[in-house]
């Protein structure tokens, strides 16, 4: 069984309230390492066996359609053993 | 004249649109997200709420709901169709209108009266009203920042599409001020604030919205 991730993220333009407010909350802890914080979304998708060129294909069409909004969001997709 | 309301699994503001339909001289017919056809109606509109929880991004789910697919077909050939706040967002998510709605730039969620100026009364849900002319109507979102690049946004405002704007301080970081914008054609209507919240004064802050339900009453008559 393999596991297809996508990760979704907001396009670098697109402002992005939730990372900001967590860029914001680390150094009220202490953690003053950021600069800056954006954040995302993951999709695990679980397959059986090793996924195909025409699985992996699919799962890009899914990214585009469902998973991501192509008009604020990119997306990457890969394989994860 | 028969216009459909939709409700999704989470719509909230299906009966005020309905009644706001019926107040202003309509018959408000009910659609189910799981409907395959339009039972005959002659406009649409996707109210308010959390459709399917917002799950994924708002509207991201509803718009591949059963019920979207007529719509979007006889939208696209004219048919009036609004969307107030999320159904704003399924409108996006459908691509019916360009852009999207993203995160309130304070991440609070709102919940106000929210005075707005139409800017386009040209479109089947705005002839109403005059240019210019300020209303006040609910606003209520969690998602409600209008975003789009710049050049979307200089066709916007080249081709006078963006219908409302908010008057004062921006909200919730939409950009340009944008309340609410329509398609090329002006069948499509997409708002953030709730017009169906604002029909008479014993129920709402004012009756300015009820503006919005006889122009698409007047469109279809024509």
């Amino acid at each position: 069984m393999a596991k297809i991730v996508v990760d979704v993220m907001l396009k670098p333009e697109i402002l992005d309230p939730q990372g900001k407010a967590v860029a914001a909350a680390l150094p009220r802890l202490g953690f003053t390492f950021a600069n800056d914080v954006r954040q995302g979304k993951r999709f695990e998708i679980e397959v059986d066996g090793e996924p195909t060129a025409a699985q992996l294909a699919d799962v890009e069409k899914a990214a585009e359609k469902l998973l991501s909004n192509p008009v604020i969001e990119n997306f990457t997709v890969r394989v994860e053993k | 004249m028969k216009i459909g309301v939709v409700t999704f699994p989470g719509t909230l503001d299906d009966r005020d649109a309905a009644r706001a339909v019926r107040h202003a001289g309509g018959e408000s017919v009910a659609l189910w997200h799981n409907d395959a056809d339009l039972h005959g109606v002659d406009a649409v509109i996707l109210p308010g709420g959390f459709s399917y929880g917002d799950y994924l991004r708002c509207g991201a789910i509803s718009r591949f709901s059963p019920v979207m697919e007529p719509i979007i077909k006889a939208a696209q050939g004219g048919m009036p169709l609004l969307g107030i706040c999320n159904g704003f967002q399924v409108l996006a998510e459908a691509h019916l209108i360009p852009g999207a709605l993203t995160r309130n730039h304070e991440l609070h969620f709102l919940c106000r009266d929210q005075t707005i100026s139409i800017e386009n009364t040209n479109t089947a849900w705005t002839s109403s009203f005059s240019k210019g002319e300020e209303i006040v109507i609910p606003l209520k979102n969690g998602e409600g920042a209008y975003m789009c690049d710049d050049k979307t946004l200089a066709m916007l405002e080249g081709e006078g599409r963006i219908i409302a704007r908010y008057v004062g301080e921006n909200p919730n970081g939409s950009r340009n001020l944008i309340a609410g914008i329509t398609n090329e054609r002006g069948n499509i209507v997409g708002l953030m604030p709730h017009p169906e919240h604002a029909i008479d004064s014993l129920t709402g802050p004012s009756a300015d919205g009820l503006g919005f339900f006889t122009s698409v009453l007047k469109a279809m008559v024509k």
